[in-house]
């Protein structure tokens, strides 16, 4: 559904909508595109050094476990006015999922523009009914003796999973690390694993 | 005799757990950014966000407040749209006229 092409009423809507607010001085076209422009540069690259830099860094993991906001602060990305940001460390025994059923809630800063089927009412209410079959359709299938920790995300506080660090990536250094991290893993839909990238990290 | 069921029935907005998309398959594959009009609209409510016009929680709410047909006919943005329209109307910012 989300995929369609909008209407051509809700097109209108929005030109006259954005009319009548640059005719009444409150928004400008540059505004509108920088904003746009901020929104497009957001994505999980930025997620991904702040968990590789978990993986070798005792003391970024427990700045980043501790404090998710500062720790992207850190990275040099502006938090300013989004709600405070969580980091959920997955173990040898709990592994994390985040979901946000009552919309969309996500960390847009360090990940970008949450996809399709964060947003997909199949994704909102299954997550917390079946996560284990949901996981199933990203093609993860955790061990049974996992337990699997899942996490709403609300409007007024975001998440972010920190995975393991994959076995097989022991003197990798952080700039590889990053590229086998996913906005996937991120949500906790799916795992890091070093073997499929293997040529990457060549 | 049966006992009245007197639990709250959930908000249409509040999925979690909700039996009707249980046989319905998560589109992992679906990763296309937003279309124009998405990103146009989600930049239009950062730029009244600064304004100090629309809250996070003024557009949830109006959102969780469209019709039930239209919350699940509409797409993610259009009722995006329709949420920052609805709150501009209610504070006077713009006009019913302006949008007809």
């Amino acid at each position: 559904m989300a995929t369609q092409p909008p209407r051509a009423e809700s097109l209108a809507l929005l030109d006259k909508l954005v009319t009548a607010l640059k005719r009444r001085g409150i928004v400008s076209e540059e505004e509108i595109a920088q904003k746009q422009a901020s929104a497009d540069r957001a994505n999980p690259m930025t997620g991904a050094r702040m968990v590789a830099r978990a993986w070798t860094d005792p003391e970024w993991r427990a700045l980043l476990l501790r404090d998710g906001t500062a720790a992207a602060e850190a990275m040099g990305i502006s938090m300013r006015g989004n709600p405070p940001l969580g980091v959920l460390e997955d173990t040898a025994k709990v592994h994390h999922l985040v979901v946000c059923t009552l919309c969309s809630c996500y960390p847009r800063a360090i990940i970008g523009y949450p996809p399709h089927w964060y947003k997909s009412a199949a994704y909102r209410s299954r997550a917390v009914r079946e996560p284990r079959a949901v996981l199933a359709e990203f093609g993860t299938v955790l061990p049974a003796g996992i337990q699997v920790r899942v996490v709403d995300s609300t409007a007024d506080f975001r998440w972010m999973v920190l995975p393991m660090r994959p076995e097989g990536t022991e003197g990798w250094t952080e700039d590889q690390l990053t590229a086998l991290v996913t906005r996937d893993h991120l949500v906790g839909v799916s795992l890091p694993d070093a073997g499929g990238k293997a040529s990457r990290a060549a | 005799m049966d006992t009245p069921n007197l639990a709250p029935f959930p908000a249409q907005h509040d999925l979690g757990g909700n039996p009707r998309f249980r046989c319905t398959p998560v589109e992992t594959d679906e990763n296309a950014p937003p279309d124009d009009f998405g990103k146009r609209v989600d930049a239009l409510r950062a730029v009244l966000r600064d304004r100090g016009l629309i809250t996070t929680d003024e557009q949830r709410f109006n959102i969780e407040s469209l019709p039930e047909a239209e919350y699940f006919d509409l797409t993610y943005y259009e009722k995006w749209l329709r949420a920052v329209a609805a709150v501009m109307i209610a504070k006077g910012v713009v006009s019913w006229e302006d949008l007809q």
